[in-house]
């Protein structure tokens, strides 16, 4: 029941949020996502093996699609953070006018339940139609209440992963027909590959691959990405760069890796130069922006990417690492965004040139920052840290690559490279002396104060004490790598 | 055979109806009656009460997918009359007439949704075809209804004797020597003998003119355009349906033994279709003009089920014509009370008719075959019909880009109605236009969850 309830909250307090006025719409959006946080964590206090966590009933009798929703491991750590995220979107948010906010909540919420129900989905024909579900909403939103050049920025995303999904579609569709009882359930997935030879799934593989490496976004697909950032409304961009893009990495790790071990093994090299080639790229494009989004946008592919090659690293340790980084990078991203929605909506504008001595205005907002920006460069002690060791232990102990000595120290370079860009923003827009525009700055509210706050503690917590998100996702990562190929 | 015979009667009724009622109103609420009257009478047909027990030689044969088809069509209709059956009748000054030859057209739909001999699919083509030719121009006093009206009349009548041509080579071909369907495939092997493959490749010429696939597709820019709006919503929809259906009975009917040789004909057909189609959509700046192209893309997208002609095919195409008949008639329906037809005209649409806004975002939605409506599912059981085959891998991603494609119209259409500023045209619609195309709408999105709601209707067997 608990999975029902995880994407029927959203959906329907979406649906009526359409119908109400424009201020108790905000109230509502906010009441919904913390009753959803609420079963989430729900969810996460049953034990493994409970009845509560899966739900199935058949759908489209002549498809043999069933509307199979399971909570497991990987999903639990991603409708958490999904359920997290969406209050503290909502509350440090809180003070911004909509227009129309009444379709703005509603099409937030509507985006959560799709994102939810991708986390949840244990059908390929019900994964793809939350897919979508999720990008529909979200393609409105940044195009109705995003920047100047949103409509253009946004369509470039929406063809970008419209495409991809497509490509995708034929992956399943090819799949569905190779499994033994033609059906779109994740269980038989997971057999079919042994019905597909293994050259059949080094092409296969791309038509799937494609839809998460635009989602994610792997080098070079990620060209719609800081468009469509710095054109949407933060709130929106919180949700694309916090959590949208972890569909892609979910994805990779539950319906593609397992599903074509052979063709996700024979191309690992490939997708991993693509990796470290968009790492390295997108760090030094990172260091020579002045548009605090785009700097912030620019960094996230450089995280991710680090995240796709320890999945096609193959060891436990990186995939672990994964797991507990997908969370992570999620609310240090949403730290990030609201941090430069604050700098945003006091001084209008986003240029780093233009910021300077913040600190001795804002010192409570400094403060956070820079626990938040040590968290991004992945400082010790804080959660970024434990995930990227591990990914970086993972890369370096593969075994499915000769290259993996190469790959962690390139790797490793961008983490130097995001150290560098993250503490010259932090120099030049707190430190230093104030100018005409900072001198008038104040320091954060109440809901903002709050929702840093909760990051910040966030981020310590899991980086001092990590059992239990290893706890959570253990199972699932060893079940995970039993179905993955390394040359043995 | 109910359909057949009460949408003839109702036809002759329709036609006196001019000169008793002077009034649009009554004679457009009279058209609505009537089609409830239809609609009722097919269902039952479909139900298996049969008022019409005549002996049809076997050149008529009734099954569940005519039927069905039938009765898909008369209902599409129906919310076609609810939303235009004013504008229908003042398209000129023999209101009875227009609505006349629109059950006419029914009429021979009912006859190419359920022939057994290529004489009756002649006669049901033709019947759908003459009505069309002046229904096109029935606005008389426009010139470009005149040229569309005799272009298109002058391409028929040129596509009608290639399809006589066709039938004539495969009533030679046959062993028997008959029309019947069931005596076309070759007796012996499995192979076509080459008079044959003459007669069908003829008449599958003809029958893509009618249904409008590249590359005999210039008639429908023209003769879409130059229609009264409210006979195009009809020409691209209903008609259109129905003549697929016949398209499809042919071919997996009679040829589906041989159908190795002529596959690649159509699987060629479907991609010119598909490229030219989606490709002149990106250019046009009249919604009207795209939507013309786009049914030419979305045939396209149908002419895949006859390549494989399964079972996903047969579900997959009723759920197709449903849904994309039902997404067009509701556009059309709003750019019938439109003046500009430019995209311009949709400026600035959604703040001042959100109804009219939402309900067409639906609409264009399943048309580019997002998920959770209609259309996503009917291009699903297209391509997945095909990928079953094992073959014509590169026509399915063919496809698909160009659905990409079709993304970027539609989807211009959407940004211009929500996204960019603009006062918007003035358009008359009273609540209960509304409400119809609110339920269009939901019949959209029920379908893309639900799709077994129409497709088991195949499989009822009723005693």
């Amino acid at each position: 029941m608990v999975p029902v309830l995880l994407i029927g909250i959203p959906l329907l307090a979406g649906l009526i949020g359409f119908s109400l006025k424009d201020v108790a719409a905000k109230s509502w959006a906010l009441f919904a996502s913390l009753l959803t946080l609420g079963v989430s964590l729900y969810g996460i206090c049953l034990p493994k093996d409970s009845r509560q966590l899966v739900f199935n009933e058949p759908w489209m009798g002549s498809l043999n699609s069933h509307f199979a929703i399971s909570l497991d491991g990987t999903g639990q750590i991603l409708c958490l953070l999904t359920a997290i995220a969406f209050p503290l979107i909502f509350i440090s948010t809180w003070k911004e006018e909509y227009k129309k906010a009444h379709n703005f909540f509603g099409l937030m919420l509507l985006s959560q339940a799709g994102l939810l129900g991708v986390f949840l989905a244990a059908d390929a024909l019900l994964f793809y139609f939350f897919w979508e579900l999720a990008l529909i909403p979200v393609y409105f939103l940044a195009s109705q209440w995003g920047g100047e050049k949103r409509i253009a920025a946004t369509f470039k995303f929406f063809i970008y992963t419209f495409l991809g999904s497509l490509m995708m579609l034929i992956g399943i569709i090819y799949i569905y027909f190779h499994t033994r009882d033609h059906s779109f359930a994740l269980s038989s997935f997971y057999q079919a590959h042994l019905l597909i030879s293994a050259e059949t799934q080094t092409w296969l593989f791309w038509f799937i691959f494609v839809a998460f490496a635009v989602k994610m976004p792997i080098f070079p697909f990620h060209t719609w990405q800081p468009d469509t950032y710095e054109q949407s409304p933060t709130a929106v961009t919180m949700v694309l760069s916090g959590l949208m893009v972890k569909m892609g990495v979910f994805g990779l790790l539950r319906w593609l890796a397992p599903v074509l071990p052979m063709g996700t093994y024979m191309w690992g090299d490939t997708v991993s130069m693509m990796c470290i080639i968009g790492m390295i790229y997108a760090s030094l494009i990172a260091m020579r922006q002045d548009d605090l989004k785009r700097m912030v946008a620019y960094s996230s592919i450089a995280h991710i990417g680090l995240m796709c090659l320890a999945v096609f690293a193959t060891t436990e340790i990186g995939i672990q690492g994964v797991m507990i980084q997908m969370f992570n990078h999620g609310i240090n991203i949403i730290g990030l965004w609201i941090v430069v929605y604050i700098i945003e909506k006091q001084f209008k504008t986003r240029k780093i040139s233009e910021l300077g001595g913040l600190a001795s205005r804002a010192p409570v907002l400094t403060a956070m920052l820079v626990i938040i920006t040590l968290a991004n460069i992945a400082l010790p002690l804080t959660n970024a840290f434990i995930g990227e060791f591990l990914m970086f232990s993972g890369i370096y102990s593969s075994k499915a690559t000769v290259y993996n000595v190469v790959f962690t120290v390139t790797a490793a370079m961008t983490i130097i490279l995001s150290a560098v860009y993250m503490l010259n923003m932090v120099q030049r827009v707190f430190y230093g002396p104030t100018n005409a525009l900072t001198e008038k700055g104040v320091d954060i509210r109440m809901n903002e104060k709050f929702v840093l706050g909760i990051i910040v503690v966030l981020i310590v917590v899991v980086g001092v004490y990590p059992e239990p998100l290893f706890r959570l996702t253990q199972d699932s990562v060893n079940a995970l790598l039993s179905k993955m190929y390394v040359k043995p | 055979m109910n359909a057949i015979i009460t949408s003839a009667i109702l036809g002759v009724i329709m036609m006196f109806s001019g000169i008793f009622m002077k009034k649009n109103s009554s004679i457009a609420s009279l058209a609505i009656l009537s089609i409830l009257v239809l609609l009722a009478m097919s269902v039952l047909d479909m139900s298996g009460y049969h008022f019409f027990p005549v002996d049809t030689h076997n050149m008529l044969e009734f099954e569940a997918f005519g039927h069905l088809i039938n009765c898909i069509v008369i209902a599409c209709t129906l919310a076609y009359f609810l939303l235009n059956a004013r504008d229908i009748a003042s398209i000129g000054n023999n209101p009875g007439e227009y609505f006349a030859l629109i059950f006419f057209v029914l009429c021979g739909i009912s006859i190419a949704t359920s022939f057994n001999s290529l004489l009756m699919l002649f006669i049901g083509i033709e019947i759908i075809s003459i009505p069309l030719y002046i229904l096109t121009g029935s606005d008389k006093r426009n010139l470009k209804s005149n040229e569309a009206s005799l272009k298109y009349f002058l391409m028929g009548a040129f596509s009608t004797g290639i399809m006589l041509l066709g039938i004539a080579f495969l009533y030679g071909a046959s062993a028997k020597g008959s029309f019947f369907l069931d005596d076309m495939a070759p007796v012996k092997s499995a192979v076509a003998s080459p008079m044959m493959m003459t007669g069908l490749i003829l008449l599958m010429i003809s029958m893509s003119f009618k249904v409008s696939a590249a590359p005999f597709h210039f008639w429908t820019p023209d003769v879409y355009d130059g229609a009264p709006t409210v006979i195009t919503s009809f020409m691209a929809t209903v008609v259109k349906a129905g003549t697929f259906i016949a398209f499809i009975r042919l071919f997996a009917n009679a040829f589906s033994d041989i159908k190795l040789q002529w596959q690649i004909y159509i699987a060629i057909i479907a991609a010119i279709t598909l490229f030219i189609g989606n490709i002149t959509a990106v250019f046009q700046q009249s919604v009207k003009r795209m939507l013309a192209y786009s049914s030419i893309a979305q045939v396209g997208f149908m002419l895949l089920s006859i390549i494989t002609i399964n079972t996903l095919a047969k579900e997959g195409i009723i759920l197709y014509v449903t849904v994309y008949s039902i997404a067009t008639i509701g556009l059309f329906a709003i750019l019938v009370r439109m003046k500009d037809f430019s995209l311009d005209g949709f400026n600035g649409l959604a703040r001042r008719y959100p109804v009219v806004a939402f309900t067409s975002t639906i609409f264009l939605l399943s048309l580019a075959g997002i998920p959770l409506t209609g259309g996503f599912l009917a291009k699903y059981y297209m391509i997945s019909s095909v990928m079953q085959t094992g073959s014509y891998l590169w026509l399915v991603i063919f496809a698909l880009l160009c659905a990409t494609v079709s993304v970027y119209y539609y989807f211009r259409v959407i940004q211009a109605m929500y996204f960019k500023e603009g006062v918007a045209q003035q358009l008359e619609i009273g609540p209960g236009f509304q409400l119809m195309l609110l339920i269009l709408a939901l019949i959209t999105i029920l379908l893309g969850i639900f799709p077994q709601l129409l497709i088991d209707r195949l499989y009822i067997i009723y005693i």
